[in-house]
């Protein structure tokens, strides 16, 4: 517990990257995944191919091949991105498919007469998706897309090996400088990852009770 | 209250997670191969090993000279052979009864402390903190900290010309610690062979660890990087074990002490790292008091 308290200001730093990296990319992820979800449902076939295509291969490349990939091949490529941003843009892209694949369950979920009724009142696709569908998809997608956010916040600590120093990285540090303390600051580490997926959970249950369609 | 039973619960549960990847497993290693055996006082740690034919070593699986898993599936370098002539002065046979086991820089004390591995020889510096927590053999080889750059680079000389700029080396070792200390800017990856892309995409001007290490980078990558300038820390590499098995350790520096005479310490660095590094004549055991 000593060895937590004296290095307390490191476990900070640590934590702050990784919050840091959690919303930033997060932010992205969302905003990334909502564009693949709406190209998946359009009524125009080739952007639903493209959508198809970019969730089937983003979704099943491991993590570390995606942050490896943004990392060391793009500034071999010629691209003089600091590693920060890379890792950003590596974890964003990696978590869009998730999202998109939740919302696209949620709105799967909206029944079809919402669709039919929206399009009788002489809304557009863009109107009817914005307006009419994608509100009420949020509102069944939260929990698995909080769970998207947990696995997330867990994701970022792969940044580690990418020349980010986050949270996991402080705890491989202050392992190698506290050998008689590993196991304590491991559990620190552990117990700074809990402090954001712990309420993201329970947040996760607020809204589904508060938020939940009446059918 | 019952959601708040559910979070302790989640808490229990993932510190139980932590503790579990430290998990020791017993089984039974087979005999040893019925030769000539030396025989040790009962109730000692190498009777016991003799007794359980076989001896379980931490070492490094990507350290390049050191301890490099191989496509053979089991580990090659320096330390492994050190490892093997410890093995061998039990009377056990060097290439059956060790079973290897992976000790990264985290997990190393760790893994002495509860039994799960028996003896660690993975390039692991000696030093006072560690000693609190876990015995030093040695140590049987002298590393010091030293500097990679770009085989045409010449405006690297020595580890003042560090300062201020951007080096990479890896998280949580003591180099690292070294680099923030001279005011230079660490640039963190979890193994070196990483570390050569931002190298050679000028995104670091330099890499900085272990002298030995680097040289096997330089090595496997010929005439394309250079190692320059004296070694500026002093890294002695001990063999950690249980804390105050004294017998042990003692026995330990006498095998260390006679691979010196015999040639076979010798013998164990030209195959491995003596391809690349020239031999010195190692340090004498540090028979320290408790």
């Amino acid at each position: 517990m000593d060895v937590i308290i004296a290095n307390l200001p490191l476990y900070l730093q640590g934590f702050g990257q990784t919050l840091f990296l959690l919303v930033v990319s997060g932010v992205a992820a969302l905003v990334l995944g909502t564009v693949v979800a709406a190209m998946r449902i359009s009524p125009v076939a080739t952007l639903r191919v493209i959508g198809t295509v970019y969730t089937e291969i983003v979704r099943n490349t491991p993590l570390t091949i995606v942050l490896f990939f943004c990392a060391l091949v793009l500034p071999l490529l010629g691209s003089k991105l600091p590693y920060m941003v890379a890792a950003l843009i590596g974890l964003a892209v990696y978590t869009s498919p998730f999202v998109a694949e939740a919302l696209r369950s949620g709105i799967n979920g909206v029944a079809i007469g919402q669709a039919e009724a929206a399009r009788s009142l002489g809304l557009g696709f863009r109107q009817s998706v914005t307006l009419v569908i994608l509100p009420q998809a949020f509102r069944m997608t939260i929990p698995p897309l909080i769970n998207v956010f947990i696995a997330l916040t867990k994701n970022t600590s792969v940044a580690s090996a990418f020349f980010v120093v986050e949270l996991f990285a402080i705890g491989s540090k202050l392992a190698n400088n506290n050998g008689s303390a590993v196991i304590p600051i491991l559990l620190g580490i552990a117990f700074f990852y809990l402090v954001i997926t712990v309420p993201l959970g329970l947040i996760a249950n607020q809204l589904e009770r508060k938020w939940v369609v009446q059918r | 209250m019952k959601r708040r039973k559910y979070a302790l619960a989640a808490v229990a549960a993932a510190a139980a997670l932590v503790l579990a990847g430290c998990a020791s497993d017993g089984g039974d290693g087979g005999s040893g191969d019925g030769g000539e055996k030396p025989s040790f006082e009962a109730g000692s740690t190498m009777a016991k090993l003799q007794e359980a034919g076989k001896i379980t070593v931490g070492t490094k699986f990507d350290q390049a000279l050191f301890g490099l898993m191989g496509p053979s599936g089991t580990p090659e370098g320096f330390d492994v052979e050190v490892a093997k002539i410890i093995a061998e002065h039990l009377g056990l046979d060097p290439e059956e009864d060790i079973e290897w086991k992976e000790t990264v820089s985290a997990n190393r004390e760790p893994f002495i402390e509860n039994g799960t591995v028996d003896i660690v020889v993975a390039t692991y510096t000696i030093n006072d903190e560690r000693k609190e927590v876990v015995s030093f053999a040695g140590p049987y080889y002298m590393a010091g900290q030293s500097i990679l750059t770009l085989a045409d680079d010449d405006s690297i000389k020595s580890e003042e010309d560090l300062v201020g700029k951007k080096v990479c080396s890896v998280t949580g070792s003591t180099p690292a610690d070294n680099l923030e200390a001279i005011g230079a800017e660490p640039v963190l990856t979890d193994a070196y062979s990483k570390c050569l892309d931002p190298l050679r995409s000028g995104q670091v001007v330099a890499v900085s660890t272990d002298n030995v290490i680097l040289a096997g980078l330089a090595a496997q990558n010929e005439g394309e990087f250079k190692v320059v300038g004296k070694p500026f820390t002093e890294e002695p590499y001990g063999i950690g074990l249980a804390k105050d098995d004294t017998d042990f350790r003692n026995w330990i520096n006498d095998v260390l002490e006679e691979s010196y005479e015999d040639g076979s310490y010798k013998e164990a660095w030209d195959a491995t790292a003596g391809t690349v590094l020239p031999f010195v004549e190692p340090p004498a055991p540090d028979r320290y008091e408790n």
